[in-house]
């Protein structure tokens, strides 16, 4: 693996090495208090346990699926905070970190893997959209609305910047790279975030690009970076400023967050059947929690009350986590036909009146029909 | 009321709902600068610039993706796919992305878009170039489909179209674009999910769509010399079907035939036919018949397309069949 072209580790940005020192770099300065720091480590530390919590609650029956972020907390964390009120993120279906950034309740990520909801947030209140499940969809969508915010000329300090989150194996459909093209030949105020976590489910990332993935971008005529997506600083840093040139009319810029997927694809497969362990164990030591911990305690920039303090927190989130999931009501049998059309619709409303009359012909369905 | 062409009645409504509403914008290949491979969209990027009139590179799936983000953020793109085979490159966007994100994001996001693209057959495109699609999205919950045959009705459906705030594909049809009819000039915004009877008859019910409705109304025509009476019904909407209209002039006729310009097995006119047995079963004086394309890829060479499409002589055959079948003597 280590002579493949794609795995070569050039110019990888980095600000916080795996053992928490920090080394401020050239072009990407960052100016960070302390407070800032400890409020990172907190999100880092909140999302993974919330992340836990559900890998748990699907082995307990109690969702139908979840697709774990561990290890790729950094990269999440550090993009997700770099992102202004103002900001529109177009999400994939792992970026449960982003969404704690943008203030979307756990229980709406719950809700939509139990399957007792479709997403219940606001894409406009929160700037974050609902999660893409066709791999690289999303990157066109996200480019078309940057697109319309050009147009809407709602660029400038104070405008809007896009952000899309896809992996590496989306780089490899055509859509991604289709939205590459149209970004850059319209100049659209947008950061391309790939999390390149080193697996398309089985396939390795030699298997899918044998070019650096960051590199794509200047073929395509705008700039590409690659950041050590387990590095929080690093990835506050990098995407700060891509967002900052994508708001000043600088166009796209692709981030490449080097990362490793540590858990499963999803709950539905076991990666011990395709992947080597001792990969994995090597990936543990640039964990992206514990350089921030070693960071802020080595420099007396936390106390060990403010580390209990954050382990209470997610022990108390933990617990909620569980308590929340499971008091998610169930939906009603006639909420199939309820957010099919945005308008009304004659065969849905022939379709709505039939299965409701189905329902009610059982005997005690008061009940059932809402 | 004045007499213009379909393609004139398509390009004076993309214009006048431009001027109407800000947010209603063109995106497609050759739209601005060549003004549309079949110039619906001519001086259109002149009025409007380069913000309302949007040239994309030859990428369907992208375009039409963009064109979803851009709905997203509450415009409502226009987009204009050259024709309807190369809706195929962008079939994953407009099925599983512009039908289904608005349930699939929990009705937290609509999807205000129109696809513009004609179906068609009759010009020596060629197999890949002349297929008639529309069934592929009338199949898809979450998507309208539309298919105005003339040009008052394709006036007032692009509006509804682009009004609505659920994606629609419009169906055009290249042997329509210079057809010509009476367009009133007040704005009649149509009522999405409503079939015509375009003409009363009381022997048989004919029911047609898009170009097929035009060559019916002129089968129904030819028909009333000799006496018969054909009632015909244009379909105009594909999904929502406007099944009540069909059933209940079928109830009045008896026995019906179904015109369509695409192929026969498992075709538009199968989910016809199977909706007026279910509707009309003890109406019915003889078994429903569909007149439809042969079932071959389109031929290039002219004698060959020719006998591969369904044609006015066809249609009469069939209708001649089925009144015979009913034993009815008419005329």
């Amino acid at each position: 693996m280590s002579d493949s072209t794609a795995h070569e580790e050039p110019e990888l940005i980095q600000l916080l090495t795996p053992e928490g020192e920090f080394v401020q770099h050239p072009d990407y300065p960052l100016d960070i208090t302390p407070e800032e720091v400890r409020g990172l480590y907190r999100d880092l530390v909140l999302v993974r346990r919330v992340d836990a919590e559900a890998v748990a609650l699907q082995r307990q029956g109690e969702l139908g699926l979840w697709a774990s972020l561990l290890g790729q907390e950094a990269a999440q964390i550090g993009s997700g905070r770099a992102l202004r009120p103002n900001d529109m993120a177009f999400p994939s279906y792992r970026d449960h970190g982003v969404a704690w950034c943008r203030g979307v309740d756990h229980k709406q990520l719950l809700g939509m893997f139990r399957g007792v909801t479709n997403g219940g947030w606001d894409p406009a209140e929160h700037g974050f959209h609902l999660y893409a499940i066709v791999i690289g969809s999303q990157t066109l969508h996200a480019t078309g609305y940057a697109m319309g915010v050009q147009r809407d000329g709602a660029v400038g300090e104070d405008g809007t910047a896009v952000i899309t989150y896809f992996g590496d194996g989306a780089t490899s459909q055509g859509d991604t790279n289709e939205a590459f093209n149209f970004a850059a030949v319209n100049n659209a105020p947008i950061v391309f975030f790939c999390q390149n976590n080193q697996w398309a489910i089985s396939e390795p990332l030699e298997r899918q690009s044998r070019a650096p993935i960051y590199r794509r971008a200047a073929g395509f005529g705008f700039p590409g970076v690659r950041v050590d997506g387990n590095d929080v600083l690093a990835c506050l840093a990098v995407t700060r400023k891509a967002l900052r040139n994508a708001r000043e009319g600088q166009g796209p810029t692709l981030v490449e967050a080097f990362t490793y997927r540590m858990g499963a694809h999803t709950t539905s497969d076991d990666p011990s059947r395709y992947r080597p362990s001792a990969e994995t164990e090597e990936w543990k030591l640039k964990d992206p929690i514990s350089r921030v911990w070693s960071y802020l305690a080595a420099n007396d920039l936390a106390d060990d009350a403010f580390f209990a303090a954050v382990d209470a927190e997610a022990e108390e989130l933990g617990e909620r986590v569980r308590r929340d999931c499971r008091a998610l009501p169930d939906p009603a049998p006639l909420d199939i036909f309820n957010e099919v059309y945005a308008e009304p619709h004659t065969h849905l409303e022939r379709q709505r009146a039939e299965f409701a009359d189905y329902l009610a012909s059982f005997e005690g369905a008061e009940g059932v029909v809402r | 009321m004045s007499v213009i062409t379909y393609r004139q009645a398509l390009r004076d409504t993309l214009r006048s709902e431009m001027h109407r509403d800000e947010n209603v914008l063109l995106l497609g290949e050759e739209i601005g600068v060549f003004e549309g491979s079949y110039k619906i969209t001519e001086g259109l990027l002149k009025e409007f610039g380069e913000r309302r009139v949007r040239d994309t590179p030859i990428a369907e799936e992208g375009f039409v993706g963009a064109a979803i983000g851009a709905a997203m953020l509450g415009l409502r793109p226009v987009v204009e796919l050259m024709t309807i085979n190369f809706s195929l490159i962008a079939i994953d966007q407009i099925i599983n992305h512009a039908a289904k994100i608005y349930g699939m994001f929990g009705g937290q996001t609509s999807v205000p878009m129109v696809i513009r693209t004609p179906g068609g057959g009759g010009q020596q495109l060629g197999a890949t170039h002349s297929q008639n699609i529309e069934l592929f999205y009338s199949f898809i919950p979450g998507l309208k489909v539309l298919a105005p045959s003339t040009p008052a009705e394709a006036a007032a459906m692009l509006r509804a179209a682009i009004r609505d705030d659920d994606p629609v594909l419009f169906l055009e049809n290249l042997g329509l674009y210079n057809t010509k009819g009476e367009v009133p000039d007040e704005e009649v915004v149509a009522e999405i999910g409503r079939a015509a009877v375009t003409r009363e008859g009381t022997d048989i019910t004919l029911i047609g769509y898009s170009r097929m409705a035009a060559v019916t109304t002129r089968v129904a025509e030819r028909l009333a010399e000799q006496g018969i009476s054909v009632e015909v019904v244009d379909l105009r909407s594909l999904r929502p079907l406007d099944r009540e209209t069909i059933v209940e002039s079928v109830k009045r006729t008896g026995c019906a035939v179904i015109a369509e310009d695409d192929w026969l097995t498992y075709g538009i006119g199968a989910e016809i036919a199977a909706s007026i047995q279910e509707g009309a079963f003890d109406y019915l004086d003889a078994p429903v018949r569909r007149v439809a394309m042969a079932e071959v890829p389109m031929p290039y060479a002219k004698p060959l397309e020719t006998a591969a499409m369904p044609s006015a002589e066809s249609i009469t055959t069939v209708i001649h069949e089925t009144l015979s079948a009913v034993g009815r003597r008419v005329g």
